[in-house]
């Protein structure tokens, strides 16, 4: 899943497209100065704290759902998954299904009960009916960890992108260039809020949707929209034969990489409901039905895009040659831009670089609205879980924590910066699995207990929340991710123990057991009288803000 | 309001005056509210086990029964493309079923406790 910085990585500006570089920073150019105007005059109309945090409540379902599409389709779900199926056929489709039924469990047991009890973080539902300090501290803590996780992946695939386009190999140039996302990413956020940030995920959504549907379209008309031509000229120029059609590639290797397999889709199911970015955006509808309103949606942007994953990934494995996606990026990072090109007219055509570009942009601008999502997830949950509850007491007023939450940004957007330089050279949809298994751990359970389960106490959900945050980080930490493989993240050290990639498979069901176990030893019982509050409120909406 | 701390002070919404403790302790024991509660966990609750393991289900057979999942319907598609496709078609289904449950049952015997309890009855 990660691959090792490969010394043939060629920036693939290098041929023809080099001349058309000023086009390329052009359209970068274009998107980054139209997000700009809005952030600006989203941060004009940005008052209280509601407007920071949830966008003054006032988006519809529909524009919420395109809002959520574009947080959600990251760079792990263009570049890493079309990447993925180039170089490993079906299994790469694998990730695509994963993420796409995920939906269902935020939709039928976690989008509308968090929508009617909260006000503007998970730490808000989390913390309900518990003692607000040491709850609200864990849920800061895990809401912070996973969007740093998922930050990375990001990173990661801005500096895969900037490099490649921009002939920028030395590392001070992608370091340069991860600071700029962060940079801007800042600025989104600081200065736009809620609003700012949901307006450019709703603008990247269509571009992304837009530039996919461009890219199947051309595909498919080169095999006159037969998928079963498309999937015959994918097997054969892959070299694998029918076995690319079929799981296995990639999982299939050992009793290893099978169970790893099995931790994988237990974490991308069990994830989505459980991340932060994605939660808070359902704050910023005004009522319960207009959350669903806005996941149905969500199902419908984000199932067709992954549907047209499918075209893009056999496409690139159909038209490229491996060898040249391994050699422009041994993760497949690049595999749909080098397709783009490719369907333009090839590497030395004036269509093939305009079509580079455009869909290079469109990446770009997908890498851009994810991060703003992510940061504002962690600053708010910097300001108002953690320093209006936990150090202020919740004696802040409203001005003191909507600065706090600015200034969180800006940290946050440091660390992030710092982080995502290290990160350079891993796959992007790897890294995101990875923050989906510690969403699925660290705070699903407690989302569950909490709005379902009547004895659910204090201790229940600390013991879960960092049972699932620390048994799911460390096992990363001694897994092959980090070291003791060539494709690790520390190649010279030697610490694993842990076989498994993906830590999903025991640290889910590791948290579960210790919500269950924390509650069931607790010495204080759950209070009654919050439960009925909470459970009348999450599935009526009464007293809702 | 009995719960001192959420939600939490430091907020700019308008809302209706929040039920008293006693008024949600009243409701969550009457019987339209257990009405709600049976009439959306008797469906959500079964209907997520059902698609989850029916995933896992998906999932397992990748895994361990390559021979069948590589079967070939027709052209080159073959099992395993087969039903990856359908849990697309379930996934939608399954929410476009949902939503036209809570639609029909669960969101006009909210909106009346809901009425009720803002009404202050």
């Amino acid at each position: 899943m990660t691959t090792a910085h490969h010394p043939a990585l060629q920036p693939l500006a290098a041929g023809g497209a080099a001349e058309h570089r000023p086009l390329i920073i052009t359209l970068f150019g274009l998107f980054v100065l139209a997000t700009l105007v809005i952030t600006i005059w989203a941060g004009r109309q940005t008052r209280g704290a509601a407007d920071f945090y949830a966008g003054g409540r006032q988006f519809t379902g529909f524009q919420n759902g395109l809002a959520i599409s574009g947080d959600y389709m990251s760079a792990a779900s263009f570049l890493g998954i079309a990447g993925a199926i180039a170089l490993f056929g079906y299994d790469g489709f694998l990730y695509s299904i994963g993420f796409l039924v995920a939906w269902l469990v935020a939709l039928l047991l976690v989008a509308e009960p968090l929508r009617n009890s909260g006000r503007y973080t998970m730490g808000d539902v989390l913390a309900y009916r518990m003692r607000q300090r040491p709850v609200r501290t864990a849920a800061g803590v895990s809401t912070i960890v996973v969007s740093i996780f998922y930050l990375l992946a990001q990173m990661a695939g801005a500096g895969v992108l900037v490099s490649l386009l921009l002939g920028i190999t030395s590392d001070g140039g992608k370091v340069a260039i991860v600071a700029l996302v962060g940079v801007l990413m800042i600025v989104y956020v600081s200065i736009g809020g809620m609003k700012g940030t949901t307006w450019v995920q709703m603008v990247k959504a269509v571009l992304l949707i837009v530039g996919a549907m461009l890219l199947t379209l051309l595909v498919m008309w080169k095999f006159n929209f037969n998928i079963s031509e498309l999937l015959g000229k994918a097997a054969d120029n892959s070299g694998k034969g029918a076995s690319f059609l079929e799981p296995g590639l990639k999982y299939g290797k050992s009793a290893e990489t099978k169970l790893d397999f099995i931790s994988l889709g237990l974490a991308l199911v069990l994830g989505t409901a459980g991340l932060p970015h994605i939660l808070i955006r359902f704050y910023t509808v005004p009522t319960a039905k207009a959350a669903r309103k806005s996941v149905n949606w969500a199902i419908g942007i984000i199932g067709a895009f992954y549907l047209m994953t499918i075209a893009l990934g056999f496409g690139a494995a159909a038209l490229l040659k491996r060898t040249d996606i391994i050699a422009s990026n041994p993760a497949g990072n690049t595999a749909a831009p080098l397709l783009a090109q490719e369907l333009g007219g090839g590497a030395d055509s004036t269509g093939g670089a305009i079509l580079l570009a455009v869909i290079s942009a469109v990446a770009f601008a997908t890498i851009l609205a994810v991060v703003a999502g992510l940061t504002l997830a962690s600053s708010s949950s910097f300001a108002h879980d953690l320093y209006v509850n936990v150090i202020r007491r919740g004696k802040a007023t409203e001005a003191e924590e909507v600065r706090a939450a600015r200034w969180a940004t800006v940290v946050i957007g440091a660390v992030a910066i710092g982080l995502g330089a290290l990160a350079r050279d891993m796959n992007v949809a790897g890294l995101v699995a990875l923050a989906f298994a510690v969403a699925a751990s660290a705070n699903l359970p407690t989302i569950l207990y909490s709005l379902f389960w009547k004895r659910f106490t204090t201790t229940g959900a600390l013991w879960s929340i960092y049972g699932g945050l620390i048994s799911a980080v460390g096992l990363v930490l001694f897994s092959p991710v980090v070291s003791g493989k060539p494709t690790s993240m520390f190649k010279n050290a030697d610490f694993y123990w842990f076989p498994l990639e993906n830590p999903g498979i025991i640290s889910i069901p590791l948290a579960f057991l210790l919500g269950w176990l924390g509650t069931v030893l607790s010495k204080e019982p759950a209070d009654p009288r919050k439960y009925a509050e909470l459970e009348v409120r999450s599935l009526t909406g009464a007293g809702a803000h | 309001m009995t719960t001192q701390a959420a939600p939490p002070p430091g907020g700019a919404d308008t809302h209706p005056a929040s039920p008293t403790a006693e008024q949600f302790t009243a409701v969550q024991q009457s019987a339209e509210f257990g009405e709600l509660r049976r009439s959306y966990r008797s469906f959500a609750f079964p209907l997520t086990v059902a698609f989850i393991a029916w995933y896992l289900l998906y999932v397992l057979l990748s895994n361990y029964a390559g021979g069948f999942m590589g079967t070939k319907l027709f052209g080159n598609i073959n099992v395993a493309f087969a039903l990856g496709l359908a849990q697309f078609a379930t996934t939608f289904l399954i929410a476009w079923w949902y939503s036209r449950h809570a639609a029909r049952r669960l969101d006009p015997q909210a909106d009346a406790i809901k009425s009720h309890l803002e009404a202050g009855e």
